[in-house]
C-alpha cells in the first residue's frame, strides 16, 4: 500500500519525501517560494490564500524552530494553525498514534504537519488519513526532511543559479540524518555534478554509494574544489554506542574550520540546517564568516513551507472535482 | 457593438486616457495594472498620457493569492509576484484591468492593495465591461461595453498589437 | 472409518515413490497403496484425480500463542490453520508464557492439542530456565514428557560459558538443540537488513554478521561438545556456506529456512510495509538466491513456516515500532511449491523438505506414506490459480506480506490419523 504523494495529474498531495519526485516539481516548489518570499517584505505580511483552512502541527518530537517556521508559513497564508506537542512516551502508553490522528482529523483538519522520531511515521500517517487531508513531513526519524532539503536547494540556487556543474559536500552524521538523505535525493534529482559525503565509517550508512554519492573520510580530499559545503548537526548521543570517541576528536577531524575551508573553492558557501554546535561541527569564525549562508536558510524556510503548503492544499481541488 | 479591432482598441484607449486626465490630473495618481491583460492596458495608457502623468513606475498586481476560487481550482499554474514599487498610503490609485466581468478580480485586487496600505482613493479603469456582474463593484472608466452570452469568454491578446478574441467559455478558467 | 483416496498421484519423498494409485485407510492407518484392494468398502471416497497425494507436512517451528497470548491466537485456531495448510505435525518453540521449561506446560499444550485433534503438536523444551540464559532447564524431565528437542528460542544467551554447558548437557541426554542464530547485540540494534534499503529508508540495520558471528560461534561449540544441532531460520548466504562446510566436515548439523525468506528480500519492504517486518530480517537478493541453493544442494534440509500470528494492532504503526513476524501456516505449501513452478527445485525435493526431512530432524516417525503407518496425508490441487488473501486466512493472524501473490498449488484435503480434518 504505497501512498502516493502525488495526485493523478502529478500535483503534490502530500510532501513526505524527495525520493521519486521529478525535477520540474522541485523547480516549481522553488519558483513558488521565490514568489512567496516577497510577501515577507510587505506591510501586511499575509495573503488570504489559505483562509478557512485548518493546519495542525503534530510534533511527536520537540523542535521549536521547525515548528515555528511552519506556523509562520501557515499564518502568512491566512490558515488557522494549531500546535500539538505529543510526547511519544504518552502515545506508547495508551492512545495509539492512529487514535490520536483520527481524533484530530475529526476536527476537520485540512493538513497535518508531522514530525516524529520514527522513520516512516509520516508515510504511515499519510496512508491512514482521510482522503481530503494532506500530510507534510517535518522530519521522520532518520528518513526524510523534505522541506529542509528544499530550502537548502533554494539557498543554493540563489547563490549558484545552476545546479549542473556544482560540487556539493555534506559533512558528518549521514547515517542518522534525515536532512542528509533528503538533500542527497534533491541534489541528484536537480542534476548536481558531484555529491560527496564526508565522515567516519561509523557515521555513514552501509552501501552509502548506492545513494549516489562519493564517500570521503577526510576533509582535505572531500572538500577539494567544492562549491557548496553542508555541515550537519552532531547529536551528542552519538558518543554512546561507540560511534565516536568524543566531540573534541570529531572537531579535530571533521569540524569545519577556516583552515579546512580553504580546501574548497574561494566562493564556496557554507550551510548548516541548525541549530549549530559551535566548536563541534563548525568553528564560530566559519559559522559567522562571510561564506556562511546559515541565517539566510532560516528565512528561506518560511517561503519554501508556504510554497509546499499551498501546493498540497491546492491539489485538493482536484480530489473535490473527482468526487 | 461588434468585437473591437486593434484600431478600435487604440481609439478606445485614447478616449479612456482623456477621461483619466480629466478625473485624476491634479491628484498625483499612481498606476497599477492587474496581471496580465491589465498590465498591457496600463502600459498603453501610460504611453498615451506620458511618463510624468503618474507619480511613479507602473505597479503590477498578481491576485493569485487573493482569489476566491482556490478551493475549487487550486493553485494558478504560474504566478508572477505582485510588485508595487511605491507606498500606497494616502495616495490616489488608478487600477487597470482588461476585462470587467463578475467583479471578483477587482475584489481580490482591492484586498491585496489594502494589504500594502491605505490608499486615499482607487479608480478602476477597464477596456471592456461585459455583462455578468456578480458583486456590487463597477468600473469608473470604461472603454466599451459588450453583451455576450454566458457561454462565451473574452480574451485579450498582445501579439502585433492588442486584439480581442471571443471564444467558448471553459477554454480557460474564468477570470 | 474407512477411507479411499482414489486416482491421485501418490508421492512419498522418503521412498522416492511417485505413482498413480489409490490409498486405502482404515482405523487411522494406511492399509495399502495399490491399484485395487479386495474386500475394502470405503465409508468415504475422496477423488484425487489430477491431485497430488503426499504425506502431511511437518513444520519445524510454529508459534500458536497459547499459553500466554490467547487474545492473539490459540492452539485451537492455529491447528485449524495448520490443517488448512496441509500440516499434520508441528513443533512449537519454548517461548510461550509460561515458558516450556517444565513438564506441566508440555502437558497443557499436548492436552489442548489433543482436544483440537487436527495436528500433532510437539514441543521443543527450554534450554535455560525461563529462557533467561543463565540457569539450565531440567532437560531430562522435558525429554521424558516428550519434548523433541531443546532451544532457547529467540531469547539470548550472552554468556558463552552457559552456551557451552547447555550444549554439553544436551549432548549427554542425546537431545537435539535448536538454535536461532543471532548475535544479541548486533541483532537488537536494528529492525531490517543492513544494506541499501536500510540506507534509503533510514531504518536501523542488522548486519549479516549478526547471523554469521552466531553461526560461527555455535559451530565451534558444536564441534567441541559433539551435540546434535539444528539451525532455525537461516537468512544469509554466508551462513549457508558455513553450515555446508561444517556438514562436509561431518558435524551433526542441519538447518531450515522459512518459506518467505526463499521468496522475499529487503526490497519487499517497499514503503515501510510492516507486514514484511520479520526476524531475522529479509535479506538481499543475493542472500535469497544462496538460500535457494542451500535447499537445492541439501545444506538446508527443511522449509518451515516460522509462523507468528499477530493481531492487527501489532502491525499498525511506524515500521520499527511494529512487531516482527509473519502468519505463515497457510502459505508454507504454496510458497515452497512455487519454487518447483519456478524450476528452482524438483517436486520431490520440495516435498521432502516439507515432510520426511523435517521429520528426521525431529527424530519422529512421520512425514512419509507407509503401509501400517499413520494416515497423515495432504492432498494438493496442483493446477489452480488463486490470489493469496491473508484476510481470509483461517489463522487468527492475518499478518502476511503475500497479499495478491498468485499461487498454483492449494491444499484440498488434510487427513490426520485417518480423519479428514480439512476439506476445501
Amino acid at each position: 500500500m504505497r501512498s502516493n504523494q502525488l495526485t493523478e495529474s502529478g500535483q503534490l498531495r502530500h510532501f513526505l519525501t524527495i525520493e521519486g519526485l521529478k525535477r520540474p516539481l522541485l523547480t516549481e516548489i522553488m519558483d513558488r517560494a521565490e514568489q512567496f518570499s516577497s510577501i515577507s517584505h510587505r506591510q501586511v505580511k499575509k495573503v488570504p490564500l489559505l483562509r478557512g483552512k485548518t493546519i495542525m502541527n503534530l510534533f511527536f518530537e520537540n523542535s521549536t524552530r521547525t515548528r515555528s517556521t511552519f506556523e509562520l508559513a501557515a499564518k502568512r497564508l491566512s490558515a488557522d494553525v494549531m500546535n500539538f506537542n505529543i510526547s511519544t512516551s504518552a502515545t506508547s502508553k495508551g492512545e495509539s498514534l492512529l487514535d490520536t490522528l483520527h481524533n484530530l482529523e475529526a476536527m476537520h483538519t485540512d493538513m497535518f504537519v508531522v514530525r516524529h522520531d520514527q522513520s516512516g511515521a509520516a508515510e504511515f500517517i499519510a496512508q491512514h488519513v482521510a482522503p481530503h487531508v494532506s500530510v507534510i513531513n517535518a522530519g521522520d526519524g532518520c528518513h526524510a526532511h523534505p522541506t529542509q532539503a528544499m530550502l537548502d536547494m533554494f539557498t543554493i540556487r540563489r547563490h549558484k543559479q545552476e545546479f549542473a556543474n556544482l560540487r556539493v559536500a555534506i559533512i558528518g552524521d549521514i547515517l542518522h540524518s534525515r536532512v542528509a538523505r533528503s538533500q542527497i535525493q534533491a541534489l541528484s534529482i536537480l542534476g548536481v555534478g558531484e555529491i560527496r559525503v564526508i565522515g567516519p565509517q561509523t557515521l555513514l550508512p552501509r552501501d552509502c554509494q548506492t545513494l549516489g554519492v562519493h564517500v570521503h573520510h577526510d576533509m582535505a580530499s572531500g572538500l577539494r574544489d567544492v562549491d557548496v559545503i553542508i555541515t550537519l548537526r552532531l547529536q551528542f548521543e552519538r558518543m554512546q554506542g561507540a560511534l565516536l570517541p568524543s566531540a573534541r576528536e570529531y572537531f579535530r577531524c571533521y569540524g569545519l574550520t577556516e583552515e579546512k575551508l580553504k580546501y574548497a573553492k574561494p566562493d564556496a558557501i557554507v550551510m548548516h540546517p541548525g541549530p549549530i554546535n559551535r566548536g563541534v561541527e563548525i568553528a564560530s569564525s566559519v559559522a559567522d564568516g562571510k561564506q556562511s549562508v546559515i541565517l539566510e536558510q532560516v528565512g528561506h524556510g518560511i517561503a519554501i513551507r508556504m510554497a509546499v503548503m499551498s501546493m498540497a492544499l491546492g491539489s485538493q481541488s482536484e480530489l473535490a472535482e473527482s468526487e | 457593438m461588434n468585437t473591437p479591432t486593434t484600431t478600435d482598441i487604440q481609439h478606445l484607449l485614447e478616449e479612456m486616457a482623456a477621461t483619466i486626465r480629466e478625473q485624476l490630473a491634479d491628484k498625483d495618481p499612481l498606476l497599477i495594472g492587474i496581471h496580465t491583460g491589465g498590465v498591457w492596458i496600463a502600459k498603453a495608457l501610460q504611453k498615451i498620457l506620458g511618463d510624468d502623468f503618474f507619480d511613479g513606475p507602473l505597479g503590477t498586481l498578481s491576485i493569485a493569492y487573493y482569489r476566491d476560487d482556490f478551493t475549487r481550482i487550486g493553485m494558478h499554474p504560474q504566478v508572477s509576484p505582485s510588485d508595487l514599487p511605491f507606498d500606497v498610503d494616502n495616495r490616489h490609485l488608478l487600477l487597470v484591468d482588461d476585462v470587467f466581468y463578475s467583479g471578483r478580480t477587482t475584489r481580490a485586487a482591492l484586498n491585496e492593495i489594502f494589504d500594502y496600505g491605505r490608499p486615499a482613493s482607487v479608480t478602476l479603469a477597464v477596456l471592456v465591461e461585459r455583462n455578468g456582474r456578480e458583486l456590487p463593484i463597477r468600473p469608473d472608466i470604461v472603454g466599451t461595453s459588450l453583451n455576450l452570452p454566458r457561454n462565451q469568454d473574452l480574451k485579450l491578446h498582445n501579439r502585433d498589437g492588442l486584439h480581442i478574441e471571443i471564444r467558448a467559455a471553459g477554454a480557460h478558467h474564468a477570470e | 472409518m474407512k477411507i479411499c483416496i482414489r486416482n491421485g498421484r501418490v508421492i512419498d519423498p522418503a521412498s522416492q515413490l511417485d505413482i498413480d494409485q489409490n490409498v486405502y485407510i482404515a482405523n487411522g492407518i494406511i492399509v495399502a497403496i495399490a491399484d485395487d484392494l479386495d474386500d475394502f468398502t470405503a465409508d468415504l471416497d475422496i477423488d484425487a484425480h489430477n491431485k497430488i497425494v503426499c504425506p502431511g507436512l511437518v513444520d519445524l517451528s510454529a508459534r500458536l500463542r497459547e499459553p500466554g497470548q490467547e487474545h492473539t491466537a490459540t492452539i485451537d485456531s492455529e491447528t485449524r490453520a495448520a490443517a488448512a495448510g496441509g500440516i499434520t505435525t508441528l513443533a512449537v518453540p519454548p517461548d510461550t508464557d509460561p515458558v516450556i521449561d517444565n513438564p506441566t506446560v508440555v502437558e497443557l499444550i499436548e492436552d489442548r492439542a489433543k482436544k483440537a485433534g487436527r495436528t500433532m503438536v510437539l514441543t521443543i523444551g527450554a534450554l535455560t530456565q525461563k529462557l533467561n540464559g543463565e540457569l539450565l532447564a531440567e532437560m531430562a524431565a522435558l525429554k521424558a514428557v516428550g519434548c523433541v528437542g531443546i532451544s532457547n528460542g529467540i531469547a539470548e544467551i550472552k554468556n558463552t560459558v552457559i552456551w557451552r554447558r547447555a550444549l554439553e548437557y544436551a549432548a549427554t541426554l542425546d537431545l537435539t538443540v535448536f538454535i536461532n542464530p543471532a548475535d544479541p547485540w548486533l541483532q537488537k540494534q536494528g529492525c531490517v537488513h543492513e544494506g541499501n534499503v536500510s540506507a534509503r529508508l533510514g531504518l536501523a540495520g542488522i548486519p549479516e554478521s549478526a547471523e554469521t558471528i552466531a553461526v560461527s560461534r555455535h559451530l565451534i561449540l558444536i564441534e567441541q561438545t559433539g551435540v546434535r544441532a539444528h539451525f532455525h531460520n537461516i537468512s544469509t548466504g554466508k551462513a549457508v556456506k558455513m553450515i555446508r562446510e561444517a556438514q562436509d566436515r561431518g558435524l551433526p548439523v542441519t538447518a531450515d529456512v522459512s518459506a518467505h525468506h526463499l521468496h522475499l528480500c529487503e526490497h519487499d519492504l517497499g514503503n515501510y510495509d510492516s507486514f514484511s517486518h520479520v526476524m531475522p530480517p529479509l535479506r538481499s537478493v543475493r542472500d535469497r538466491e544462496q538460500l535457494k541453493q542451500g535447499v537445492r544442494d541439501g545444506t538446508i534440509q527443511a522449509v518451515a513456516s516460522h509462523h507468528q500470528p499477530l493481531d492487527a494492532d501489532a502491525k499498525l504503526g511506524p515500521f520499527a515500532q511494529t512487531q516482527p513476524g509473519i502468519s505463515a501456516l497457510e502459505t508454507l505449501l504454496p510458497l515452497t511449491l512455487k519454487l518447483v513452478e519456478d524450476e528452482e527445485i524438483t517436486l520431490q525435493q520440495a516435498l521432502a523438505s516439507l515432510t520426511c526431512q523435517p521429520a528426521a530432524i525431529l527424530g519422529i516417525d512421520a512425514g512419509q506414506l507407509t503401509t501400517g503407518g499413520n494416515a497423515d496425508i495432504c492432498i494438493i490441487d496442483a493446477d489452480v490459480q488463486y490470489d493469496c488473501r491473508p484476510d481470509n486466512f483461517i489463522s487468527a493472524g492475518k499478518n502476511s506480506p503475500l497479499a495478491g501473490w498468485l499461487f498454483q498449488h492449494q491444499v484440498s484435503h488434510t487427513l490426520f490419523h485417518g480423519k479428514l480434518v480439512y476439506q476445501r
